[in-house]
C-alpha cells in the first residue's frame, strides 16, 4: 500500500510540474491544482497506512487497546483541502480575469510587467 | 491571563468583521480602519513592554497543553514584528483614508487589510509550525485579492506571477511540515526543537532544512527565487505596495529566523554557509536590478530584495553580533521602505506618474516632500546619522569579525550601489525641471484635508527613523535581548513546555 501511495503521489507531482510548465495559464492552473492534491495525499500517507481502529479509549482503560490510526495527519489534511480550496478556486477566478482583460492564454505576452 | 498575546491578532480580526457588516457603509469603514489599526499598534506595544519585562509569554489556547494544542508565543523578535506591523497598519491606514479610490473600497478594501494585518500578526506570534503555514495562508489569500482589486491589465500580469510562486511556495512549506511530523510526531516547534536532536541521521534533516530554505526563501524574495516580487509590487494601488513592501517579505525573513535558531542548527557550517551564499547573492543581484530601472515603484522592488540580503546576511553568520544586526536591520527596513513607498504615492498623485523621465521639479513645489524623502532614501543607503547607518554598520561589522570578508565587501558595495539608486530618485523626481513645458501643477485638484492626510503618516515614519538614528541605544538593546533568546533555543523550549518537559524526561 505504501509504495502504491508513494508512486501515486509521485506521478502526481511530475504531472504537476510537467502543467506548470506549460506556457497556457489554463495548464498552469491545472498544474497547480494537482500539485496541491498531491501535497494532501503525501501528508496523508505521512502517519503510515495502517489499517488501525479508531484512536479512542475504551471504557475503563487508559489508553487505546491495539493499534489506532494516527488521527492529526488526517485532521491536519483537512486543513490544508480547504485552503487549497479556496486560494484555487480565488485562482481560477483570477485566471478569468486575466484572460478578459488580457485577450491571451499564453505566459509569454504577459510580460509587461517584467521589463 | 495574558490576552496582550492573543489582541495583537483578535483586533484586526475583529475590525475585518466589523467593517464586512457595514459593507455599504463608507464612512464606517474607513472610521473602523483607523481605529482598528490604532487598537493594534496599543495592543502590540503593551505585548512588548510586557514581554521585555517578564520575558518570553506563551498562551495555550483552550488551555491544552503545551506539545498538544496550539500555542501562541510572543519572544522579543516575535514582539518586535508585531509593533512594527502595527505601525505599519497604522500609517498604511491613514493614508488609505486619502488615496483609496471609490472603487477598491467598494469591494472591501479595509477588510481585506485587516485579515492580512491579522495574519502577519497570527505568523509572528504562533509557536506551532502548522498552525505557521495557517497564518501564512490567511496573510496570502487577504494579499491576492488586494493585489487584483481594480483588475487592471498589469495587476493581472502581476498577480499570476506572484499568486502561482507564492502556491508553490506555499506547498513546500506543507510538505516540509507533513514530512517533519512524520520525523518528530509533534507540531509544536518548542517540542521539535527538543525531539529533532535525538534522531540519528543527519541526512533528512538537511533535506527537510532546505525544504523550509526554499519555500521561506520564496517568500522573503531571496536570490534565487525573488522575481515574482519586481513583477507585481508596482501594480496595485501604492498603499496596498507600500503594506506588502513593508511586512509580507519580512514575514518570510520572521520564519527564517524562527526556523533557523529555533529548529535547524545543529550543522551551521552546512545549512548557514547556503544561507551566506544566498544572502550575498540577493543583495548583488537586487541592487543591480534596480539600477537598470527607471520606474518609481519598480525601483523600490528591486531594493526590497537587496536589503532582503542584509537581513539573511546577519541570520547567516549566526554570530551574537549578526543576529542583533540582522533584527536592527528588519525593524529599520520595515519603517524605511514602506515610507518610501508612501513617497511615491504622494508624487504620483501630484504629478500622475511613476515613471522617472515623467516626473521632475518637486524640489520647487514641495520642499518639505524632498527632505521626508531624502531622510528615507539616505537612511536605506545607510547614511550615518539614520538608522539605515547602524543597522548596515553593525551587520558589516559582524561580518568582518566572524571573517566572511567576501560577502561583507559585497555588502559595502550594495551600500554604494543603494545611494547611486537613490541619488538617481532624487535627481529625477526632485531636483531636475519639471519636463511639462506649463508650470501648471495639477496638485490643485488634491484638497489641503486629503494631503495632510497622506503626508502625516510620512511625516510620523520619517521621525521613527530619525528617532532610531540618533537614539540608536534602545532599539540596540532590544535587539540584543532578542539576540540572546533566539541564540539560546532552551529559553524558548522551557517557556513554552514548562513543567510538561521535565515529567517526559
Amino acid at each position: 500500500m505504501e509504495s502504491l501511495m508513494a508512486v501515486t503521489i509521485g506521478v502526481l507531482f511530475a504531472t504537476a510540474i510537467y502543467m506548470m510548465l506549460r506556457r497556457s495559464i489554463v495548464k498552469l492552473v491545472i498544474g497547480l491544482m494537482l500539485l496541491s492534491n498531491a501535497a494532501n495525499l503525501l501528508i496523508f500517507s505521512m502517519a503510515g497506512m495502517v489499517r488501525g481502529a479508531p484512536p479512542l479509549v475504551p471504557k475503563g482503560l487508559s489508553a487505546p487497546a491495539g493499534a489506532v490510526a494516527d488521527p492529526l495527519p488526517q485532521a491536519l489534511v483537512l486543513t490544508a483541502i480547504v485552503i487549497a480550496f479556496g486560494v484555487l478556486s480565488f485562482a481560477v477566478v483570477l485566471v478569468r480575469r486575466a484572460w478578459e482583460v488580457v485577450r491571451a492564454d499564453d505566459l509569454d505576452r504577459m510580460k509587461d510587467t517584467d521589463t | 491571563m495574558t490576552p496582550q498575546i492573543a489582541l495583537p491578532i483578535l483586533i484586526p480580526l475583529l475590525a475585518g468583521a466589523v467593517s464586512l457588516v457595514f459593507w455599504r457603509s463608507r464612512g464606517m469603514q474607513r472610521f473602523i480602519a483607523v481605529l482598528g489599526t490604532a487598537g493594534l499598534l496599543l495592543t502590540s506595544i503593551w505585548l512588548l513592554v510586557s514581554v521585555s519585562r517578564d520575558g518570553i509569554l506563551v498562551m495555550q489556547m483552550g488551555d491544552w497543553q503545551a506539545p498538544f494544542g496550539i500555542s501562541l508565543v510572543a519572544d522579543l523578535l516575535g514582539a518586535i514584528m508585531v509593533v512594527l506591523t502595527g505601525i505599519i497598519g497604522f500609517a498604511v491606514a491613514m493614508f488609505s483614508l486619502a488615496t483609496t479610490g471609490r472603487g477598491h473600497e467598494a469591494f472591501g478594501y479595509f477588510p481585506l487589510m485587516h485579515l492580512l494585518l491579522a495574519g502577519v500578526a497570527g505568523a509572528f506570534l504562533t509557536g506551532d509550525i502548522f498552525n505557521l503555514y495557517v497564518w501564512f495562508e490567511v496573510m496570502l489569500v487577504a494579499s491576492f485579492a488586494l493585489l487584483t482589486l481594480g483588475s487592471e491589465k498589469p495587476q493581472m500580469e502581476g498577480a499570476i506571477k506572484y499568486v502561482t510562486l507564492n502556491l508553490v511556495s506555499s506547498v513546500i512549506f506543507l510538505i516540509a511540515v507533513g514530512l517533519l511530523y512524520s520525523m518528530v510526531g509533534t507540531l509544536n516547534m518548542a517540542d521539535i526543537a527538543q525531539r529533532l536532536p535525538r534522531l540519528d541521521g543527519n541526512g533528512m534533516v538537511d533535506a527537510l532544512a532546505m525544504m523550509f530554505l526554499v519555500a521561506f526563501g520564496i517568500k522573503a524574495a531571496a536570490f534565487p527565487l525573488f522575481f515574482w516580487l519586481p513583477a507585481a509590487y508596482h501594480t496595485p494601488p501604492v498603499a496596498v505596495s507600500a503594506l506588502f513592501a513593508g511586512l509580507l517579505t519580512k514575514v518570510g525573513v520572521y520564519a527564517l529566523y524562527r526556523v533557523f535558531t529555533l529548529i535547524f542548527h545543529h550543522d551551521p557550517g552546512y545549512t548557514h554557509e547556503i544561507l551566506l551564499w544566498g544572502a550575498g547573492l540577493t543583495m548583488l543581484s537586487g541592487v543591480l536590478g534596480a539600477a537598470a530601472q527607471f520606474e518609481f515603484r519598480r525601483v523600490l522592488s528591486f531594493h526590497i530584495v537587496s536589503q532582503i540580503g542584509y537581513m539573511i546576511l546577519g541570520l547567516a553568520l549566526f554570530t551574537p553580533l549578526a543576529i542583533i544586526g540582522g533584527v536592527f536591520y528588519i525593524a529599520h527596513h520595515i519603517i524605511v521602505k514602506a515610507n518610501l513607498f508612501l513617497i511615491s504615492g504622494i508624487v504620483h498623485r501630484l504629478q500622475g506618474s511613476y515613471r522617472l523621465e515623467a516626473l521632475g521639479g518637486l524640489y520647487r513645489q514641495h520642499p518639505w516632500l524632498a527632505v521626508l524623502f531624502l531622510i528615507s532614501a539616505l537612511s536605506l543607503a545607510g547614511m550615518p546619522p539614520l538608522s539605515g547607518f547602524f543597522a548596515k554598520f553593525i551587520v558589516i561589522r559582524a561580518g568582518l569579525e566572524a571573517g566572511a570578508y567576501g560577502v561583507t565587501f559585497i555588502a559595502l558595495l550594495v551600500g554604494l550601489l543603494t545611494l547611486y539608486s537613490m541619488v538617481k530618485l532624487w535627481s529625477e523626481v526632485f531636483w531636475k525641471a519639471n519636463p511639462r513645458e506649463d508650470d501648471e501643477a495639477p496638485d490643485q485638484a488634491i484638497g489641503r484635508g486629503e494631503l495632510w492626510l497622506m503626508v502625516t503618516p510620512v511625516a510620523g515614519l520619517a521621525l521613527c527613523t530619525l528617532f532610531i538614528g540618533f537614539n540608536a541605544g534602545p532599539l540596540y538593546a532590544l535587539a540584543e535581548a532578542s539576540a540572546g533568546q533566539l541564540l539560546s533555543p532552551e529559553r524558548y523550549i522551557e517557556a513554552v513546555l514548562g513543567d510538561v518537559r521535565g515529567g517526559e524526561r
